[in-house]
């Protein structure tokens, strides 16, 4: 574990962190564990929601589609894209590279 | 108990898969074969210009093998979304295509191409009827948008392939179709209900994506009536609890609720159970109709003309006051084309920085450090691509020669490594219409089209 404290970082515990498109004009974030005991307690901490999106991402709450999904051990957070995929100033028209600022997010598990 | 099995050999038709995958899928005697065709994925320009973002010879080679095995096992094969964008010549060009790998290869079939580019009366007729509603944040959908629009597409469900099935049709082509679609149609004349045909779609349209490794390859779904089993044929892959919940969150904004046409698929209380080691069954899921049958249009408008060039600067003078130095570019790239003679009004330039922002744009946090070199690419959009082109030249030769506080390196700034150094992207389109409409039936705006290749 290289978070501060020992506390772990979302990179350090989960098995899949990715973003992709939904559609020209969403970009969706995914996190997933095996462990269903780790999901759970993840859950549990309450970090992973729609306002520490808002606040990673820098759009306002109301726009973030947040989905915790039990049946996959899964977040899900949803959200517009800066700029429509492959318009003028698009830096990532499939939307997969979105996803590092949530990889350092530090989880309380020991707490 | 019905059953159907379906062999999806790729992500998208001309990824490639491996051969030994094709003939262990078909070794299981699926009674469907099939890919699709493509996907908004790869942006608005493929959709304008008519084009395919795969390679042809690709294309014909996982096609070619496709048709040959389908053929051989008297089975149907479908493509969806034919070439790429699902329009009129995209999916013109794959007729083509097929024709030819038919006529080289000595196979006979019937063929129904089905076509997805309504026409604008049609649309306009949906819109004045207030039959058209905007996804996204996007605005109504007005007259203007549908004139100005370089290309609409409608997004068929599965109706019309299941019509081009009962008609005889061997070899189906499907304009833009809604990715599940081409599974979707024959689990249901298969007599598998809507809940596990839906998700079965939403598993085979990617090929082995749901299995590890994720790489293109074949994926082997078995359908019947309360569940599916997932299996990739080639036996380096796995398909895991863990692998197949990961592809369920593929490229929706909900994890749980999936607006198809004609209804809702509900995921909420899937259950991922594994039945072997690399075989995955998933049930639960639950579909609830529509009570309006809605299709989805997808269009693009000409924004203007792109250019682009690509270099990097070694030097740690610059790179220490880089922003600086990009606010005095733009102001002499302003002054510049001012002075010969193209309006301000009439372009508009983006230097992306790669090594400080390239990818995330302002989303970036991370704390700025100072790497030994950065790499730009600037981007310029204009009214005209001489206009763009003209630009493009000045932002060049302002960017390589231009004076800065400790300057050293007076031969150039940045290091360019191609010759020529400017390259003109040709029209630059844009997302203009992404918005549900109700047609007449689930029919009406999929004309099919049977022949005898």
């Amino acid at each position: 574990m290289n978070g501060s404290d020992d506390m772990p970082r979302i990179r350090d515990i989960a098995q899949v962190c990715k973003s992709k498109n939904a559609g020209p004009f969403l970009v969706t974030i995914d996190v997933l564990f095996e462990d269903a005991a780790v999901y759970r307690q993840v859950k549990a901490t309450g970090v992973l929601n729609a306002a520490l999106f808002a606040r990673l991402y820098g759009v306002p709450e109301e726009k973030v589609l947040f989905t915790p999904y039990d049946a996959a051990l899964a977040f899900k957070a949803t959200l517009p894209r800066l700029v429509p995929a492959g318009d003028f100033g698009d830096t990532d028209v499939y939307g997969a590279q979105q996803h590092a600022p949530l990889l350092e997010v530090e989880i309380p598990l020991n707490a | 108990m019905n059953e159907i099995r379906m062999l999806s050999t790729s992500g998208i038709l001309g990824y490639g898969y491996a051969e030994d995958s094709l003939r262990r899928g078909m070794a299981r005697e699926p009674h469907i074969i099939g890919a699709d065709g493509g996907s908004t994925d790869p942006g608005p320009h493929y959709l304008g210009a008519g084009t395919s973002f795969c390679n042809r010879m690709a294309v014909k080679r996982d096609l070619k093998l496709m048709l040959q095995a389908a053929v051989a096992a008297r089975i149907p094969c479908i493509i969806g979304t034919a070439g790429g964008a699902g329009g009129e010549p995209h999916l013109q060009d794959t007729a083509a295509l097929v024709r030819e790998i038919a006529r080289e290869e000595g196979l006979s079939f019937p063929m129904a191409l089905i076509h997805a580019e309504p026409d604008r009366a049609t649309l306009h007729r949906m819109r004045e009827g207030g039959r058209t509603k905007p996804l996204a944040s996007l605005p109504e959908l007005d007259a203007a948008t549908i004139d100005r629009a370089e290309r609409i597409v409608a997004m068929m469900g599965p109706e019309p392939i299941a019509r081009a099935l009962d008609e005889g049709a061997q070899v189906i082509l499907c304009g833009r179709s809604s990715d599940p679609a081409q599974w979707v149609a024959p689990a249901l004349r298969a007599g598998i209900p809507p809940a596990p045909a839906w998700y079965a779609g939403k598993m085979l349209e990617c090929g082995a994506e749901p299995a590890v490794p994720k790489e293109p390859d074949c994926l082997l779904v078995t359908l019947r009536d309360d569940h599916l089993v997932c299996e990739p044929p080639n036996p380096i892959r796995r398909c895991t609890p863990l692998s197949v919940a990961n592809f369920a969150l593929h490229e929706n904004a909900s994890p749980i609720h999936h607006l198809e046409p004609g209804g809702m698929l509900d995921t909420e209380h899937v259950r991922f159970d594994p039945v072997s080691d690399r075989a995955v069954r998933v049930s639960g899921m639950t579909w609830t109709p529509a009570d309006t049958y809605t299709v989805k249009l997808e269009g693009v408008e000409r924004a203007g003309y792109r250019a682009i060039t690509l270099c990097g600067t070694r030097d740690p003078v610059l790179i220490g006051q880089m922003d600086d130095y990009l606010v005095g570019h733009r102001e002499r790239v302003v002054m510049k084309t001012t002075a010969i003679g193209i309006p301000g009004a009439a372009w508009q330039m983006k230097v992306r920085v790669y090594g400080q922002d390239g990818v995330m744009g302002a989303w970036e946090r991370a704390p700025r450090n100072t790497p030994h070199e950065l790499g730009f690419v600037v981007e310029v959009l204009a009214d005209s691509q001489e206009i763009a082109d003209g630009v493009l030249a000045v932002a060049r030769t302002s960017l390589l020669h231009a004076d800065f506080p400790g300057r050293l390196c007076r031969e150039g700034n940045m290091a360019f490594p191609f010759s020529p150094s400017d390259i003109p992207l040709g029209p630059l389109y844009r997302f203009s219409v992404f918005h549900l409409c109700v047609p007449d039936d689930p029919y009406a705006l999929f004309p099919i089209e049977h022949e005898r290749v």
